[in-house]
């Protein structure tokens, strides 16, 4: 082998091994959540995991029923999805269809920015704007509460679903419009008759990867939604998310081994199975509207 | 029944009409929210923006604190995660994009990636808790906090330099070729120098978005109350967005009012990295016609 080729040979095997790390941080990832949750299925039944419906691991009579935390997080992401999935889709079919380009130019840079905002200063936003602005309409709303984490939330994943929507409809072939224009049908029409149908697979990928965001979001819930694990559909009260229990967690002191430590790991691990099916289903999506128009 | 027909279509172009406007709303509407949540920070945290709250360590007392340690702990973390992930990210897209186009392994790695893309902050956060600060023993260093950022910003810097590689048209690699150049001289006089624009934007914006996180820093431990400057990477440290938290969770209006300001520090920062990145887009698109 010449010295030249040997070069190109070095260089080609550290992109490699650079690009397989990706591998391995899922592979650590995995044993680590696994290796911890298993841990903690010695000491509690994976039945009353489930099926419980109180999460008191640091009470006397400790429960370890995750369902009240996957309420809080059914709860926040059903509320953000309340805002963003309407408003994200008709900015959507508005930027796409309705707005003039210029206009479009000068918005997609301030959703950006939207989109950028560190989630830390959504939490402040919502609990010390949000929620005094919602407490003069609703009365009984406590200061920590889902409702006005889950509205946050919802403005923060606005640009997420209006920028992969108007990606998706925009791809839409000019043909198909055409063709609807010419039978004499309006701008609503061709959007409700032509595009939505045909964009849907790429509309359904941005919003359920809205979904998986809302469900990982840490920081609005755990600054704005309280920390107390409630089995409760009731947006007006203090709740906990899956997510802001694990950082409930770790700013104390559990130590490792314990089973208060292993509890943040178990409850990483049914995030990351829950995120990452979603994820799967919102690729797949997109690889098939994308296979289909462009 | 000519009548109802025409009834009908005047109905259809008032809907028409009438989703212009709505439509125009949803739009303004997360613009006017932005708005609104930068005139309620500004409100609260102007007035305690000043020179001392810059170079103050954080204190019990709010009027005497301020954000030294975690502006300075940021630009430790900053630095860290730069010198991991840029030169990592930037590998492993050009392997994806340039090399291993066709083969299954290289398909292996891309679903792998898109994974990692769309998982949250906060399993980052356990990954450098198991990982780094246990496995590794880091302990809860700036080392260990860098190197969580780093992978969480990692598939961000391969996705983009990807898309930016992928922008170079083919008849420039070909021309290379056609002179004798090898694989590696092609990239490295031709390709990677008329990517650069787009990788610079994406790397702005890994960055930017490194800087805003806190939820894996709290994982792994960083801690609000340090009244020292890190002097080496194994030393303990604070961040920007976690003395914001930690003031936001405390009672007393006073800390609020840190936080704003705090905030307002903090969205300068990524706000002027975002208008950097779209500008160099902007610019990069418009002058470069192939």
């Amino acid at each position: 082998m010449t010295p030249l080729r040997l070069k190109e040979k070095v260089i080609e095997s550290t992109f490699f091994l650079s690009s397989s790390l990706a591998i391995f941080i899922n592979l650590a990832i995995i044993a680590i959540l696994t290796f911890e949750s298993y841990g903690f299925f010695h000491k509690v039944s994976p039945i009353d995991f489930f099926t419980d419906t109180q999460w008191t691991p640091f009470f006397y009579d400790k429960h370890y029923g995750i369902l009240s935390l996957f309420a809080g997080t059914f709860l926040t992401t059903v509320i953000a999805l309340a805002v963003a999935l309407p408003v994200g889709l008709i900015s959507a079919i508005y930027l796409s269809e309705y707005s003039h380009s210029r206009f479009r130019v000068s918005v997609k840079p301030m959703l950006e920015m939207i989109a950028a905002v560190p989630t830390v200063v959504y939490g402040y936003f919502a609990l010390l704007f949000v929620t005094p602005l919602l407490k003069n309409i609703i009365p009984g709303l406590a200061s920590f509460n889902s409702l006005s984490a889950g509205i946050v939330m919802g403005i923060m994943i606005i640009p997420l679903i209006a920028s992969l929507s108007e990606d998706a409809i925009h791809a839409v072939p000019l043909m198909l419009r055409e063709g609807a224009f010419a039978l004499g049908a309006t701008r609503l029409q061709v959007v409700r008759r032509v595009l939505l149908p045909a964009a849907f697979s790429g509309i359904a990928a941005s919003v359920i990867l809205g979904v998986s965001r809302a469900i990982g979001e840490t920081m609005i819930v755990a600054i704005a939604a309280g920390l107390q694990p409630r089995f409760t559909l009731n947006p007006l009260v203090p709740i906990e998310t899956v997510t802001s229990y694990i950082v409930q967690v770790s700013q104390g002191d559990a130590a490792a081994g314990t089973i208060e430590f292993q509890t943040i790991f178990v409850a990483g691990a049914s995030l990351f199975v829950m995120t990452f099916i979603l994820n799967t289903i919102s690729y797949g999506l997109r690889k098939r509207y994308m296979q289909a128009y462009v | 029944m000519k009548k109802s027909f025409l009834k009908k279509l005047s109905r259809n172009e008032m809907n028409d009409r009438i989703f212009s406007v709505v439509g125009l709303l949803a739009t303004l509407l997360g613009v006017g929210v932005f708005l609104v949540l930068l005139a309620d920070v500004a409100m609260d945290g102007l007035k305690r923006l000043n020179w001392s709250f810059l170079t103050s360590f954080p204190s019990r007392n709010p009027f005497d604190a301020g954000i030294l340690s975690a502006w300075v702990g940021t630009v430790w973390l900053m630095a860290v995660t730069g010198a991991i992930a840029i030169p990592l990210g930037i590998m492993a897209g050009i392997y994806l994009e340039e090399y291993g186009k066709r083969n299954k392994l290289a398909g292996f790695i891309e679903v792998n990636i898109a994974n990692l893309a769309g998982i949250p902050s906060i399993i980052y956060g356990l990954l450098g808790l198991g990982l780094f600060v246990r496995f590794l023993d880091l302990g809860r260093s700036v080392l260990a906090g860098g190197a969580t950022l780093a992978l969480l910003i990692l598939p961000i810097i391969i996705l983009a330099t990807r898309e930016a590689l992928r922008a170079v048209p083919v008849s420039l690699r070909e021309a290379s070729f056609a002179l004798g150049a090898t694989k590696w001289q092609t990239l490295k006089y031709q390709i990677l120098p008329a990517a650069f624009p787009g990788i610079l934007t994406g790397i702005i914006l890994a960055m930017s978005r490194a800087i805003g996180e806190s939820a894996p820093l709290i994982m792994i431990g960083a801690l609000a109350y340090i009244a020292f400057l890190p002097q080496q990477l194994s030393d303990p440290f604070t961040a920007l967005p976690i003395q914001i938290f930690n003031w936001v969770s405390r009672p007393q209006h006073e800390f609020a009012v840190n936080a704003a300001a705090g905030i307002l520090v903090l969205l300068f920062i990524t706000l002027m990295m975002n208008g950097l990145a779209i500008w160099l887009r902007y610019r990069f698109e418009k002058k470069v016609r192939w």
